[in-house]
């Protein structure tokens, strides 16, 4: 019997160890039809070539393991930020039941979003009843302050009219004419999730400032962080507004939505930015974003719609940090604390404490454009050399970015930005071309199984480790959190290969 | 389980259950005040108290979700990708259409399975056509056809296809039976087209049915061929087939080990760890064992009148459950199986006491309250009731009129039922009928531990198991004491506000 000791209960990662079920894994394939083991093992190599690696980037129509998701996510994100803000997806509802499985795993919080629920007679017929009763069963049940449509690639498909069918559904009385239901157009087949994000935040943008303009400015700054997942990052930029006394609006505040205090009591709205503090947005000063390519179209608007100066700032790593409390205090004329200040000093104390086990590592990554943006930015200052860096939802100005960051340091001459291509691609990649480690999501798992390559889980989703999503990676506190991960990946990896007594622990140091 | 008189029932659960049938309706009414007239008409059918004696639970089901409502249902897509065809684990599953779906849905269900992933299995990988603007406007036909080229190129040793539609692959007219056909020829494998659009139908279920044609049309002509020309390998008297275990945590395993203990072959394990040849060589097994009746009884019907094998459900949750099921099963067989089962049971007498004396002091009178898909929703009852645990409510996120019929053998006078409940529904269920423990999805799980209830998910089994057999018990039993018994719960609250507040 399996289950021998009620002390210690077996679940899988250790039950099918036990013979009975080795054997049975045995005895399973005379039934399988499988292929024979020397065969199996013959391809696995193959596919470690050079030969098959220019197979795999030869391929046009097939895409294996991207690292992107679709536009309605990122949308949904944007909008959580929100004081009192409902998520309402307008197609099909499975998507809604991925999106939320999806955030909850990574946060390990609730998520709460709707679905107009549309089926066959939608597709025929447009989904305006579905929108009609959509918003006004959630409207009654959820009492949000503000729900925010966005579609499926289904509405989309065929041709649903949001701005049309809102009005529509107010005309009836699904909501009151004054509630606010700001929508984007959310085609999952254009772009990623953090075109998602971009289209969103736009549609609650212009619909919350709508007539807001006033004459004089409010003397705030806005932040904009895009498809962000690190809920510490929030919270750092908010420290240091704070720390420098800048008067600030965070568009949008999802930092309390996605890391709520357990009081025994369920809210369904924490936290988020008030919507009358929003629609002030549009008389700020400046609006800082934090990511370049989620808020692409959303800058453009604000450049043009509200005739406010826009800028980008990555506050990764040292001097992206500088960059950004540079601006910062360039926009406000506060000065950078001292406190601020010897943060850096213990930051950058900390990374040359480090550095000679950073210096010339070769590194893979993978991930959204700004977040490897941001990760090359602090690789290059601590002197590691990226090797490959596949960004699936890439784009020519992210490419021409990414390369003159690249090529402004010596450490970055021998990276290839692979513009498109997936983790598959990746694989190749890392066989032909290995590498100290990589820094990914957790899909990445899969790449440190196959390649023994280690890994550093950076990105989004992080399924399966806990609470990293709480940390921050900006600011000088951020960089030593970048700097712990990827040094004691570097270390534990070390140790694990010197581990075997009277072979290879002869370097199983104590001191490192 | 026959339920027990209504009269004796409202008193021993008394203590656990503050409510009465006439209160829990009366709550249920409370509940639906708040819906727009429209929606609270659709809602109310789905929603009642089980009642002992009546044959079903009384609730209406498998009907379209009320929009707006914040259901847990997911889609036709999900019932066959995610579901049926996924874990097939020879085959590449292609999510055909736009990225997300398969992006969603990549390695979300642990279907476990032995094979080198990449080289000649293929589970843990996402697959897709990831479509642009231009294949929506032109059609993905084409794309389809090389994608497939592409595949068998780099991943040789796969043993088929299947083709699983998104959305818009049905909007914009796509020809992918065509195109499957034809590539078929072209790399001389299996190519399955199915139709599983994730606005078909109202849930996932129906992409189980799809699913299940799908297997119908595009797999079994293979058995009718090899069976024409002799080439079915000859069986024993003993063969069955595990249908409808997808082998969430190694489910299917702690149940085959069973099967084959008490002398049975199982030739086929539909689908978690299964391959393409099993299912083939399925339609030659003497009885298939059904598990999951929701997503795959479409199949051993047809299984039945197009090869005259019969089918039968079993419960495998929970040591009364599994030694009802082994006899059932070994009754259709002969003495020497017969014997063997009764064997099987005693074996595992001991395994299982020792769960039970250590757990169920532990559990007892808990109340749960559960919220599931396929046929959890009653099969797991029976192993909360092994460990002395009552239920209070339960129900289905896709379940059908059959399956609230079935229900009724599991529940006692005075269940709370509620159908594809929404998050509204179920949250203010829990507020009034306070569970010591919900056992239902991610996407409710925190919103429950929010409220410092213990919870655990019955669709993944929160990353444990198998719970399946009688290893299986084992671990359902301790999971459900470190969830009940965990020391945290008692941390929620600041002691300097629970001063003030008794202040």
């Amino acid at each position: 019997m399996a289950q021998n000791n009620i002390d210690n209960i077996k679940d899988h990662a250790e039950l099918f160890h036990q013979d009975e079920y080795q054997e049975l894994f045995q005895a399973k394939k005379e039934f399988e039809g499988g292929h024979a083991s020397e065969e199996v093992q013959r391809i696995a190599e193959w596919t470690k070539t050079w030969e098959y690696r220019e197979k795999n980037f030869a391929r046009e129509a097939l895409t294996v393991n991207p690292a992107k998701a679709c536009q309605p996510l990122g949308a949904i994100l944007a909008a959580v930020g929100f004081e009192g803000t409902l998520p309402f997806v307008h197609g099909s509802q499975g998507c809604v039941a991925y999106f939320r499985s999806h955030f909850t795993r990574h946060f390990k919080e609730p998520f709460s979003a709707v679905s107009s629920s549309m089926t066959e007679d939608a597709a025929v017929f447009g989904g305006l009843n579905n929108m009609i009763d959509g918003l006004a069963t959630s409207y009654n049940l959820y009492k949000p302050k503000m729900i925010a449509v966005c579609t499926t690639c289904m509405a989309e498909v065929i041709g649903d009219d949001l701005q049309a069918f809102i009005k529509t559904s107010k005309e009836k009385g699904s909501v009151p004419e004054e509630f606010p239901v700001p929508f984007a157009h959310t085609p999952s087949f254009v772009g990623s999730h953090i075109t998602g994000y971009d289209n969103m935040m736009k549609g609650i943008l212009t619909n919350l400032t709508a007539g807001k303009k006033t004459e004089t400015k409010n003397g705030k700054i806005n932040f904009i962080p895009g498809f962000e997942t690190y809920i510490g990052n929030l919270r750092e930029i908010k420290r240091i507004a704070n720390l420098m006394g800048v008067d600030y609006t965070l568009l949008a505040d999802n930092s309390e939505y996605l890391d709520s205090p357990n009081t025994g009591e369920y809210n369904m709205y924490p936290g988020g930015t008030p919507l009358d503090v929003a629609a002030d947005s549009i008389n700020a000063e400046a609006t800082i974003a934090f990511q370049a390519y989620s808020t692409t179209k959303t800058r453009e608007y604000i450049q043009k719609d509200w005739q406010q100066p826009t800028y980008v700032t990555r506050p990764v790593g040292i001097r992206g940090t500088d960059e950004f409390l540079m601006k910062l205090s360039a926009l406000t004329g506060k000065p950078i604390p001292k406190e601020l200040e010897e943060e850096r000093g213990r930051a950058v104390d900390a990374l040359t404490d480090s550095q000679a086990w950073l210096h010339g590592k070769r590194v893979s990554m993978y991930g959204d454009p700004d977040l490897v943006i941001g990760l090359v930015q602090f690789l290059l200052e601590v002197g590691a050399e990226p090797i490959h860096i596949v960004v699936t939802n890439s784009n020519d100005v992210f490419e021409t970015e990414l390369r003159a960051l690249l090529d402004s340091s010596p450490f970055g001459q021998n990276a290839v930005i692979y513009g498109g291509k997936d983790l598959w691609h990746m694989r190749s990649l890392l066989f032909t071309e290995p590498v100290d480690f990589f820094i990914g999501n957790s899909y990445g798992k899969y790449l440190w199984r196959d390649t023994h390559t280690p890994i550093v889980r950076i990105g989004y989703p992080i399924f399966d480790r806990h609470h990293l999503h709480r940390y921050a990676t900006y600011g000088y506190s951020g960089t030593i959190n970048l700097l712990n991960w990827i040094v004691n990946t570097i270390l534990d990896e070390l140790d694990r290969n010197t581990i075997v007594p009277a072979k290879t622990d002869i370097s199983y140091d104590l001191i490192r | 389980m026959t339920p027990p008189e209504s009269a004796t029932l409202e008193e021993t659960t008394a203590v656990n259950q503050a409510l009465s049938v006439a209160d829990t309706k009366e709550l249920i009414k409370e509940v639906l005040e708040v819906y727009p007239d429209k929606a609270k008409k659709k809602r109310e059918k789905h929603l009642n108290v089980y009642e002992a004696g009546k044959s079903d639970c009384g609730v209406k089901s498998n009907i379209k979700s009320v929009p707006g409502s914040m259901t847990t249902r997911g889609c036709a897509y999900a019932g066959s990708k995610g579901v049926v065809w996924g874990p097939i684990k020879d085959m590449i599953h292609i999510s055909h259409g736009p990225v997300g779906c398969g992006y969603y849905s990549w390695s979300g269900r642990r279907n476990y399975y032995i094979g080198t992933t990449g080289i000649d299995t293929f589970g843990t990988m996402q697959f897709t056509s990831d479509f642009q603007e231009r294949d929506i406007v032109f059609g993905g036909d084409k794309k389809l056809a090389q994608l497939i080229t592409e595949l068998e190129e780099l991943f040789p040793l796969n043993r088929g296809v299947s083709i699983q539609s998104e959305c818009p692959i049905g909007l914009i007219g796509d020809d992918i039976e065509a195109v499957a056909k034809k590539s078929a020829k072209e790399i001389g494998k299996t190519v399955v087209p199915v139709r599983c659009e994730g606005f078909r139908g109202v849930s996932q279920s129906l992409g189980h049915h799809i699913a299940n044609d799908a297997v119908r049309d595009w797999v079994f002509p293979q058995y009718d061929k090899a069976k024409k020309e002799g080439n079915v390998p000859e069986g024993t008297p003993y063969d069955v087939a595990i249908i409808g275990d997808y082998n969430i945590g190694g489910d299917a395993w702690s149940s085959r080990i069973l099967l084959e203990e008490i002398g049975l072959r199982v030739v086929a394990q539909w689908s978690g760890d299964g391959t393409l040849h099993e299912m083939i060589n399925t339609p030659s097994v003497k009885l298939n064992l059904v598990h999951c009746y929701r997503s795959m009884n479409y199949i051993s019907r047809h299984m039945e009148e197009a090869y005259g094998i019969p089918w039968l459900e079993y419960n495998f949750f929970g040591p009364t459950k599994i030694a009802e099921s082994l006899r059932e099963i070994a009754a259709k067989f002969d003495a020497t199986i017969q014997q063997k089962a009764e064997e099987v049971i005693a074996k595992y007498e001991a395994q299982t006491q020792a769960v039970i004396e250590k757990y169920r002091p532990r559990l007892e009178g808990k109340t749960v309250a559960l919220m599931v898909g396929g046929l959890r929703p009653r099969h797991v009852v029976p192993a909360f009731y092994d460990l002395g645990m009552k239920l209070i409510g339960t129900g289905y996120e896709f379940g059908h009129n059959d399956d609230y019929k079935r229900t009724t053998h599991y529940v006692e006078n005075g269940t709370l039922i509620y159908d594809d409940v929404s998050a509204y529904e179920f949250e203010e269920f829990v507020k009034q009928l306070k569970p010591d423990l919900i056992a239902s999805g991610i996407k409710e799980k925190y919103v429950f531990q929010k409220m410092a209830l213990p919870f655990r998910q019955m669709h993944s089994w929160d990353y444990s198991g198998p719970y399946h057999g009688y290893d299986g018990f084992a671990i359902f039993a301790r999971d459900m004491d470190l969830a009940l018994n965990s020391p945290t719960w008692s941390l929620i609250g600041a002691p300097w506000k629970q001063a003030e507040a008794t202040a």
